[in-house]
């Protein structure tokens, strides 16, 4: 069994969302993960927090948030367990943030630290 | 005339007493002694202490029961302790010598049957005993005997086997404690939370050996119980062990434990959830449980005894509320997130079929890969009831032939007939 990194990506990070909103987001996240753990088929999980996010260019010029330019941006990631790459979309395909027009969930497999990647 | 009945009169309550006593004070002997001696003399400790019982049963039956038995208990084992170390080959080459020039030319041994030191042996036992050295079962089976007081006889109907291989396995277990050379310390405070987690794991084992045991003897489930809380409570009376997670796994239990006397009928047979009499509910319990939730409620771990607790909280609470079922379902998601169990699973989908509707919760259902667990199709049943009928008797069918007691089968077969 493989692990996969299953990442939220957010067409554009600056829409705000309104606390019902967010509200209602948060528990279909959380519904969506627990049916995957009820699976025994979650590893890890991080959410990843828009305050105090900053982007650090080749530069070195640090700019706040992963805005601007880049519009796109990382809502999170959690991990799971499968046996292969198609087990893995499946539940992609129920994160609730595919529910926002031009968002996408990127799904890649986690290196083993064998050697062998 | 007036002597024959006293004595009657006296062995009566001596049959009560002893054994009572036995559970009470054994282990704190055995716990005091143990410290005393090391864990490689654990087996000395434990005769001392049997023998100690067997001194009163004899005495007492011919001289009556003195003013405070268990000062009378204590100053057996001691001198027995004390007579033990005197021969003690080792103790007379490294410390006779010294004691040489004592004036009075008396060895001053002392053994410490405060309430203190008893307290403190015990705890530290606790420790040596629900060390990962040894395995889960072998844990619970020394706790029993050395920390609860159990008889073997008593151990072997509580694991449903016979007094050999009961013995055989405390025997296995303390060899291996006595190799490992595990010493009976508090662990210290940088380790304390990991040697924590396998004495609670051993503790809330204890506890669910008595509240889901196969065991039909009640008297004796509830004591498993029981003191499966008393020594959760002994951790929380400490200042080193008194963790938020210790206070969260007391609060599960007094949650569980709270509906003993309603889960059970006059039978022996299991009263389920919702036809449970909620004045059989010890409301005392629940309070108390409440409490120590309270008490859990610090620092910045969240453990799986606290999500439990908070489940067992709402299992207390007999509503059918949209705002039950929701937080019910959030605590299944987390707790499936720190560790995933059969059960947790079905009940996590069965809170979802409360909170977010019966078709989405056959949906998740079906993921689960639990096709040899009979509570599984038993929920499958149940979810399609009204749904689908007779995808719902089928699934009840499925149940049936695999559900394994007559009760489980009894109770499937009633939702088969309401159908």
């Amino acid at each position: 069994m493989d692990e996969y990194a299953l990442i939220m990506r957010h067409e554009d990070g600056t829409k705000i969302a309104s606390p019902e909103q967010i509200q209602v987001w948060m528990k279909q996240t959380m519904d969506w993960i627990g049916g995957i753990a009820a699976q025994n088929k979650f590893s890890s999980g991080t959410g990843l927090l828009f305050d105090d996010a900053r982007v650090v260019r080749s530069t070195k010029v640090v700019t706040n948030g992963p805005f601007g330019e880049i519009k796109e941006t990382i809502g999170g990631f959690i991990v799971v367990k499968a046996d292969s790459v198609e087990e893995a979309v499946e539940f992609a395909k129920g994160c609730p943030v595919l529910q926002g027009e031009g968002n996408t969930m990127e799904v890649r497999r986690i290196a083993k630290n064998d050697g062998t990647h | 005339m007036g002597r024959q009945f006293t004595g009657a009169f006296l062995c009566m309550e001596q049959q009560e007493l002893i054994p009572n006593l036995f559970r009470t004070e054994y282990r704190k002997i055995v716990s005091v002694l143990c410290k005393r001696f090391g864990f490689g003399q654990i087996e000395i400790a434990e005769d001392i202490a049997s023998d100690t019982f067997l001194v009163a049963a004899q005495t007492w039956s011919m001289q009556g029961i003195p003013q405070n038995p268990i000062a009378w208990l204590y100053n057996v084992a001691k001198n027995k302790a004390k007579n033990y170390l005197q021969r003690d080959k080792t103790f007379e080459k490294k410390i006779a010598p010294e004691l040489k020039t004592n004036e009075r030319g008396e060895t001053e041994i002392e053994i410490d049957l405060s309430p203190q030191n008893i307290n403190d042996s015990q705890l530290q036992m606790m420790f040596t005993i629900c060390h990962p050295a040894i395995s889960p079962e072998a844990q619970i089976g020394l706790s029993l005997r050395i920390l609860c007081g159990f008889g073997i006889t008593e151990i072997a109907d509580a694991f449903l086997t016979n007094k050999e291989t009961i013995n055989k396995r405390l025997f296995r277990a303390k060899e291996k404690l006595r190799d490992e050379k595990i010493s009976i310390e508090i662990p210290a405070p940088s380790e304390i939370d990991k040697r924590l987690e396998t004495v609670l794991t051993t503790i809330y084992l204890l506890f669910n050996e008595g509240y889901y045991s196969v065991s039909q003897n009640q008297t004796i489930r509830k004591d498993l119980c029981f003191e499966a809380m008393r020594l959760c409570y002994m951790l929380v009376e400490n200042k080193y062990t008194n963790k938020p997670q210790v206070n969260a796994l007391l609060s599960l239990m007094c949650f569980h434990a709270s509906r003993f006397d309603a889960r059970i009928n006059k039978n022996g047979e299991t009263v389920l959830y919702e036809d449970q009499d909620t004045n059989l509910w010890n409301s005392d319990l629940v309070s108390k449980g409440g409490y120590f939730l309270n008490c859990a409620a610090s620092g910045d771990k969240l453990s799986k005894y606290h999500l439990e607790a908070a489940i067992a909280y709402w299992n207390t609470q007999k509503t059918d509320t949209q705002e039950k079922w929701e937080a019910v379902l959030q605590l299944h998601n987390r707790l499936l997130q720190i560790e995933y169990s059969p059960i947790a699973a079905l009940n996590r989908t069965y809170a979802l079929s409360k909170a977010n509707g019966k078709r989405e919760a056959i949906k998740e259902a079906e993921k689960l890969n639990l096709a040899d667990n009979h509570f599984y199709f038993t929920l499958l049943g149940e979810l399609y009831t009204n749904i689908d009928n007779y995808k719902a008797k089928q699934h009840f069918q499925r149940a049936l032939s695999l559900a394994k007691t007559e009760a489980d089968k009894q109770t499937i077969q009633k939702k088969i007939d309401k159908l």
